[in-house]
């Protein structure tokens, strides 16, 4: 048998190949996008119409790992092995721009895509919720003030918080700190909640803040470092769940949850373009501006991800859940991008 | 064994005491093998109906995926909607750069014409109150389908002015609708499909114009978001197919040459020990550690490209390469020493003994040992996700460098999509798929196996 020369033969071409791969792989012509699973819908319809639209242009790439992963995968650095393009469900933070110019990154160019609006939902077969900001704080902080003293959190079912609510288990299901929807859940529901508290305005400022942010750890609320799905997981194993959800997921998936209001406002598209609904955030993608002109099509993405075509009114981001922008925003982000005004 | 019952044991009185006391405790002994016994079986049956209810679980939610409904239409490629000059030929003195900014140009140009047309056209036609509800007429057909019909002008232009009987995919929704999916006593306001949407889907589907087809799409299209029917497979086995290349082509030659070198050549020392020690060692490491080496040192260091083939399918070496080795030493010492002496006595060098006695009795262990390792990095996602394996890829990748996924992170991404009802049954359908790759993989060893097993 004689298959040594064979086999010698092919070590060495599987081994050039692999060098050669290496030698080659010097120029990316793909756009790479990674960050927040809440935009990561918006920009996969994006991606994929814009590689279906420009014949002359690659498909670009979607990665998730949440707003905060996003946008550290960011700021690493400039070069072929850098994403272009971090979503963000949240506004980049300043000591994020600082690590970003401290690794060369010094041309961030902000783009707000739309909004998005956050809800409160639970299972289709429990019970209606009818909330305020403070009904959720006082179910997920660590300590309360009652009678004029802090004290560890005692509510263990929603009527005892507020007697309108239903007589349920309290369980919460928020989202975890790697997700910028986490930031907002708590700016504007938990904090606007605690300090309805006439309490907690008799404290000191720092004080007040690490009160009402710091969550109970009985085992009432579950942080969900994952994304929705795993948050309806939740809802479907435990009926008592209230889980939090972005608009779009909700409209998706209206047959197995329902919403709750919040200050009597029923989340939808027209209660949160006409701002009656709080609790809605901009969305951000965040464009590496010394990648313009290196990765081929980079500017066009970001001009083709607010066309009007894109994410205006009747568009197909909107069909998707996406609250469009004010056309005034729009042409003036359009104006940023194609100026390349960095932060 | 003959079991002793209670009449074959004569009568006490007749037995001395030393009887007495084995047959009391040979009672005892065998009470406790019957314990025995029975406790095998349940867990072996425990885990047979684990599995049973595993399989039967993904089985009735992922087969009725391979079928998806597709609306039966009458496409006229009207000339008036498709205005569009003639696609350019390359002409014989013209340069390729000058005729491919010709030709794309000439693709521009069919970008911006409107293919939806031509479906509601179309739908209009069959839906008769359909003109009063335009936008719930376009969503019947899942977006997607636009570029197909585009593609086909693409790729034929003298289509234009022709109908044609084509099968189009519905909307995801309306899948979910027919398939009962979706509870169908629902109101509206908890429905994805409007009042008159529903009402149209089931007066074609009593029709047959809308029928549940095989679905070419899962098996032939790359993942989708923005048309979710059309998502596929393709993007992703393409992806697994070029690691699996990397993989075969890189690990399993790697590792048998390792093999053969520390079976049969290496001194026997204290850093053959300790190399062995630690292949052993590599054997054991979780497989997300070699994720986050491909991420600092491929990615990071050698500026390989992100999420690419290339990159999974080094990582996934990595962690074959032990699997493969101690695979291929445990079939080489089950080779007598006879036939390497024998060889050697008739004169054959270490080397002739080993490529030309040994080797090829050791093949058929060694090929099975490299399809199981194949097999396992088949399957693996944990080392995958962290090389950028886990994003969204609208495209087939071409080559290795390309960006990709790969089937097992499908999975998990097709988990996450936020249209649940559709996706429960994508995510089965690939689940299906790479079960059945996985067993057509251990078939394939099993029968090496079988085929050229010798007994000495």
């Amino acid at each position: 048998m004689k298959p040594n020369k064979k086999a010698t033969m092919l070590l060495i071409s599987v081994t050039a190949l692999a060098l050669s791969a290496m030698a080659e792989a010097k120029s990316r012509d793909t756009i790479q996008i990674a960050g927040s699973s809440t935009v990561l819908p918006f920009s996969s319809i994006v991606a994929e119409e814009f590689g279906n639209n420009f014949a002359q242009f690659r498909t670009p790439v979607v990665g998730s790992g949440g707003s905060s992963g996003g946008l550290r995968q960011f700021c690493q650095g400039v070069g072929e092995n850098t994403i272009d393009v971090a979503n963000s469900s949240r506004k980049i933070r300043p000591n994020e721009v600082e690590a970003c110019k401290a690794n060369g990154v010094k041309q961030i160019i902000e783009i707000k895509i739309g909004y998005d609006g956050i809800v409160f939902a639970s299972r289709t077969d429990a019970a209606v919720f009818k909330l305020e900001p403070q009904h959720i704080f006082l179910a997920q902080a660590a300590k309360v003030p009652q009678a004029g003293k802090l004290v560890v959190n005692p509510y263990t079912r929603w009527n005892q918080i507020d007697k309108n609510l239903p007589d349920q288990d309290i369980l919460l299901a928020i989202p975890g700190s790697n997700h910028g929807t986490r930031e907002v859940y708590e700016e504007k529901v938990v904090i606007p909640g605690c300090e309805s508290l006439a309490e907690i305005n008799t404290l000191e400022q720092s004080e007040a803040k690490a009160i009402c942010t710091a969550t109970r750890n009985d085992g009432r609320v579950v942080e969900i470092a994952g994304d929705y799905t795993e948050a309806l997981a939740r809802l479907t194993a435990q009926k008592e769940t209230l889980g939090v959800f972005g608009l779009s997921f909700y409209e998706a998936n209206r047959d197995r949850i329902k919403v709750a209001t919040m200050s009597g406002v029923e989340p939808n598209l027209d209660t949160i373009i006409a701002g009656e609904y709080p609790v809605s955030r901009p969305l951000y993608i965040y464009i590496k501006g010394a990648h313009i002109g290196v990765v081929p099509g980079l500017q066009e993405y970001a001009l083709f991800h607010i066309s009007d075509t894109m994410s205006g009114f009747g568009s197909v981001l909107e069909s998707a859940g996406l609250i469009p922008l004010a056309n005034a925003e729009r042409e003036q982000t359009q104006q940023n991008i194609k100026l390349k005004a960095s932060l | 064994m003959k079991i002793i019952t209670d009449k074959s044991i004569p009568h006490t009185a007749t037995l001395s005491l030393v009887q007495q006391k084995v047959i009391a405790s040979l009672r005892h002994r065998q009470r406790k093998e019957t314990w025995f016994r029975r406790l095998g079986y349940s867990a072996v049956l425990i885990s047979l109906a684990l599995v049973a209810i595993l399989f039967a679980n993904i089985f009735s939610k992922g087969l009725p995926a391979f079928w998806q409904s597709a609306i039966t239409l009458d496409i006229y490629f009207d000339p008036q909607i498709i205005a569009i000059s003639a696609k350019p030929e390359r002409r014989a003195d013209e340069l390729t750069a000058d005729y491919q900014q010709r030709f794309l140009a000439w693709q521009t140009e069919v970008g911006f014409i409107n293919f939806n047309r031509l479906i509601t056209d179309s739908l209009q036609k069959l839906v008769p109150d359909g003109t009063k509800h335009k936008r719930d007429l376009a969503r019947l057909v899942t977006s997607g389908e636009r570029f197909a019909l585009r593609d086909m002008v693409v790729a034929e232009p003298s289509i234009i002015g022709q109908t044609r009987r084509l099968n189009l995919l519905t909307d995801a929704n309306i899948d979910v609708w027919l398939k009962g999916n979706i509870d169908r006593s629902l109101p509206d306001e908890q429905q994805q499909l409007s009042a008159n949407m529903r009402d149209w889907v089931d007066a074609l589907a009593a029709n047959g114009v809308i029928k549940n087809r095989f679905s070419l799409a899962l098996f032939m299209n790359a993942d989708s978001r923005s048309s979710l029917a059309s998502a596929g497979l393709a993007g992703a086995f393409m992806g697994s197919f070029y690691m699996m290349l990397v993989v075969i082509f890189l690990a399993v030659p790697m590792a048998v040459g390792a093999a053969i070198y520390l079976e049969e050549f290496a001194p026997r020392n204290k850093l053959t020990d300790l190399v062995e020690v630690n292949i052993n060692n590599l054997a054991a490491v979780p497989s997300i550690v070699f994720g986050l080496l491909g991420a600092s040192v491929l990615i990071g260091w050698f500026n390989l490209p992100m999420s690419a083939p290339i990159v999974g399918g080094l990582v996934l070496s990595l962690m074959t390469l032990p699997t493969v080795i101690i695979a291929t030493r445990s079939t080489l010492k089950a080779i007598p020493p006879s036939i390497r002496q024998a060889a050697l006595g008739l004169g054959a060098s270490k080397m002739q003994s080993i490529f030309h006695h040994v080797l090829p009795l050791a093949i058929p262990g060694i090929l099975t040992g490299a399809i199981l390792g194949v097999a396992q990095a088949l399957g693996e996602t944990a080392p995958l996700l962290l090389i950028g394996m886990k994003s969204f890829v609208a495209s087939v990748p071409a080559s290795p460098l390309e960006q990709a996924s790969a089937l097992p992170v499908q999975i998990y991404l097709w988990q996450g999509n936020e249209l649940r009802n559709f996706f429960e049954a994508r995510t089965s359908a690939a689940i299906i798929v790479l079960l059945m790759m996985m067993l057509s993989l251990n078939g394939v060893a099993i029968w090496l196996r079988r085929k050229y097993q010798r007994h000495w």
